[in-house]
């Protein structure tokens, strides 16, 4: 809440430096993600993708999703990824000679293509409207607006979750049981 | 807030979105391969928050922490396979995991 009252208060010139700094720290941190030959450097890489996320919820209101994103990823979801590439221990492995020469270039053209069609998909369809300014109220996404919303609105996508998650504890306590017997 | 606009966010969640689909199509570490699936699930959370803050509804911020709940729920299933396939003296190469019996 504070990085916004500064923000707005310092002019947009601001908002643009700290955007453009998420941004390339964003993307760059991607890249080092799905490049990185260490598995364990790989996951200590998603941190900072994760950080600069947060502070992009920042820019967009949202310091709920902005907390918990800090929380549930880079609190619980990268400690137990580096607690699993630790246990299974380091595998090197070169990214770019994973497979045949074919594969790699298929690899890259398939994502390119990803990246052209969303381009283009939201292009087309919402370019007009996107690009107006839009103010929002002092309540949107705080926590007690997101609790609210949740427990009214939303109640449902709120109960399903538990369940979804209840079946996934479950399920990572039947797949790590020692005494399951190969068949 | 004059800030950038929504189509500056939408563009670097498409670029997010391209380089994860790229680590999943890449790599061939499985674990690696559930850190850019993660980067895909980020990507689409971002142009989420964007669209919510953009049209002021704040359905977006909701479908956001769920899909975090999922993605939590995701990497301990993930996380589970990946350790079942080490205690059984298994590879994680996924090239090597091609057949699918028990």
């Amino acid at each position: 809440m504070s990085g916004l009252v500064v923000a707005s208060s310092a002019g947009n010139v601001l908002v643009w430096i700290v955007w453009i700094v998420a941004a390339l720290a964003c993307l760059a941190s991607g890249i080092a993600v799905v490049t990185f030959s260490n598995p364990f450097f790989s996951a200590l890489a998603l941190i900072g993708n994760l950080g600069s996320l947060a502070v992009m919820y920042l820019l967009l209101s949202a310091e709920f999703v902005a907390a918990a994103q800090v929380l549930v990823y880079a609190g619980a979801v990268v400690v137990m990824f580096l607690f699993v590439i630790a246990y299974v221990g380091p595998r090197h492995e070169t990214p770019w000679s994973g497979g045949p020469g074919w594969q790699t270039v298929g690899a890259v053209a398939a994502a390119g293509a990803l990246l052209v069609e969303i381009v283009v998909a939201v292009g087309m369809q919402a370019s007009g409207s996107l690009s107006h300014q839009t103010s929002v109220g002092t309540d949107f996404g705080t926590p007690g607006w997101i609790g609210r919303v949740f427990l009214t609105d939303h109640l449902l996508a709120f109960e399903i979750t538990s369940v979804v998650l209840l079946v996934a504890a479950v399920g990572g306590v039947v797949l790590g049981s020692h005494t399951r017997r190969a068949t | 807030m004059d800030g950038p606009n929504v189509a500056w966010y939408i563009a670097i969640a498409a670029v997010l979105f391209g380089i994860g689909a790229l680590g999943v199509l890449i790599r061939r570490n499985t674990l690696v391969v559930l850190l850019s699936l993660e980067l895909m699930l980020n990507a689409g959370n971002l142009a989420l928050i964007a669209l919510s803050r953009h049209f002021h509804n704040g359905a977006g911020q909701i479908f956001a922490l769920t899909v975090m709940a999922i993605a939590a729920s995701e990497v301990c299933v993930g996380l589970g396979l990946v350790v079942a396939l080490n205690r059984r003296n298994l590879s994680l190469d996924v090239d090597t995991l091609s057949e699918l019996r028990g």
